[in-house]
């Protein structure tokens, strides 16, 4: 058993609120690029090189790269054989999340659902853990805007429907979504599980690398087909026209009941943020 | 791309009716901020007949909530939120003035034909370019709903803000006609 500091949690996820909201990874500045170089669109082509502008002055100055500094998703890996000392697992992450987004001048979004009343600190954090072998803590902390979140769907689709009927829907959940979730955008895509599984599934294919190649060469077809199906739209970066509406789309796959084949998609907006850290 | 029009904030039906969907803009003047907790309380102002905190003849509403100011500056960043979700106020505040909306993303039939009625326009901004946006803003005061944190009713002074005609007064929409000259 080894004894993790509940300190050292609140420290990382303060540390790392800020690190997202302020820098982009640099699959995503790469993909801007090469976004850039293939849009046909001149208005596409400018609202990339506003992209990489308004990055630049983020990391620079240390300010958020986009308003909506988002609803702290953090992602855990516990290792069963770590043993957190000084407080919950729980309550390291909010005060995590309370102390980077007083400090770093970050937006607090959460409220109450009915009054609307802001809880002043953007806490509660949606916090998904997952019990792993080995004695670390991987903490991955994501923070998602409103606009894009909001065009997240999930379905039970029919075992008959198959892998066309998934392409169908998360083509039509594209063109629905249209310039709301701020393209250029990274489509997650989650399959099987049930539907809150599907939903985490979706989720989590967004923190993989952008441009990178599924391991498996059948979802990796799959991924293809739709990037360029949901490109073909025309809608572009921001909605305005353009080829390069999407920069890439992730699938995870996980084994579903025989009646069942539901799907979940996150979209994720340029603003593709998460950074993580092994404690 | 095309020239930018410069345009000065209160807006005339004038100038209103001479810009066309796709025509990028440079606007100078005063925006005033509300997003969808500020807009409730302005509807229920109007429907209370009570006075708006704000002369809104001719103006403009940039839907955004911006984030905290560090010290020594003036805003956070300050890009465009999504416009749906003020649909379904949008029309009254056209109908007692409101000349503009900045914003990002698509609006309803109902709210591009009330911008045909009362002659209103739709601008979008570059969604997600936060940072890059706030440049433009040169002075920052809250005038309303304090409260509302984020969603406070601000009044910006801004210079060259960049924005793009989304939906003009004749109906037309940029989000429809890009997507047609690129769809494959």
């Amino acid at each position: 058993m080894r004894t993790v500091e509940h300190a050292s949690i609140i420290e990382a996820v303060k540390n790392l609120s800020m690190e997202a909201n302020y820098d982009l990874a640099t699959d995503v500045v790469t993909a801007f690029e090469k976004g850039k170089e293939q849009e046909e669109s001149p208005t596409g082509k400018a609202i990339f090189s506003a992209l990489l502008k308004n990055q630049n002055i983020a990391r620079d100055e240390q300010v958020p790269m986009c308003q909506d500094t988002g609803f702290s998703v953090i992602y855990v890996e516990l290792g069963q054989d770590v043993h957190i000392k000084g407080g919950s697992l729980e309550d390291s992450i909010n005060e995590g999340v309370r102390e980077g987004y007083a400090d770093g001048y970050l937006r607090k979004s959460m409220c109450e659902p009915f009054t609307r009343k802001n809880t002043g600190d953007n806490t509660p954090a949606i916090i998904i853990t997952e019990i792993v072998s080995g004695n670390k803590i991987k903490i991955v902390v994501a923070p998602k805007g409103g606009g894009s979140e909001n065009m997240s769907r999930v379905t039970m689709l029919k075992p008959a429907d198959g892998k066309e009927g998934i392409k169908e829907f998360v083509v039509n959940r594209c063109l629905e979504a249209g310039s709301n979730p701020c393209p250029p955008v990274i489509v997650g895509v989650g399959i099987g599980g049930s539907s809150e599984k599907a939903a985490i599934l979706a989720r989590k294919s967004l923190f993989r690398e952008i441009g990178s190649k599924n391991s498996d060469p059948e979802l990796s077809e799959m991924e293809a087909d739709m990037l360029k199906r949901i490109n073909d739209l025309g809608m572009g970066p921001q909605g305005l026209g353009g080829t390069q509406y999407a920069l890439a789309v992730h699938i995870e796959k996980f084994p579903c009941h025989i009646a069942q084949l539901p799907v979940g998609v996150n979209i994720c907006c340029h603003a593709a943020r998460h950074k993580e850290v092994v404690l | 791309m095309s020239e930018v029009i410069k345009i000065t904030t209160p807006l005339s039906d004038e100038v209103v009716d001479s810009l066309k969907s796709g025509d990028q803009v440079s606007i100078k003047g005063i925006l005033y901020t509300a997003r969808d907790a500020a807009h409730k309380r302005l509807i229920d102002l109007l429907d209370h007949r009570d006075e708006l905190p704000f002369d809104i003849k001719g103006q403009i509403i940039y839907y955004v909530g911006p984030t905290p100011a560090k010290p020594g500056a003036i805003i956070g960043s300050a890009g465009p939120t999504t416009s749906y979700r003020m649909d379904p106020y949008a029309p009254r505040l056209m109908e007692v003035g409101m000349k503009g909306m900045i914003g990002k993303g698509n609006r309803t039939q109902s709210v591009i034909d009330a911008m045909v009625k009362y002659k209103s326009i739709y601008f979008a901004a570059i969604g997600g370019a936060g940072a890059l946006v706030a440049r433009s803003i040169k002075k920052v005061e809250i005038i309303a709903y304090e409260d509302l944190g984020p969603e406070a009713i601000r009044k910006m002074e801004v210079e060259d803000f960049q924005a793009v005609v989304v939906n003009d007064t004749y109906g037309n929409d940029v989000y429809k006609e890009g997507m047609n000259k690129y769809k494959r």
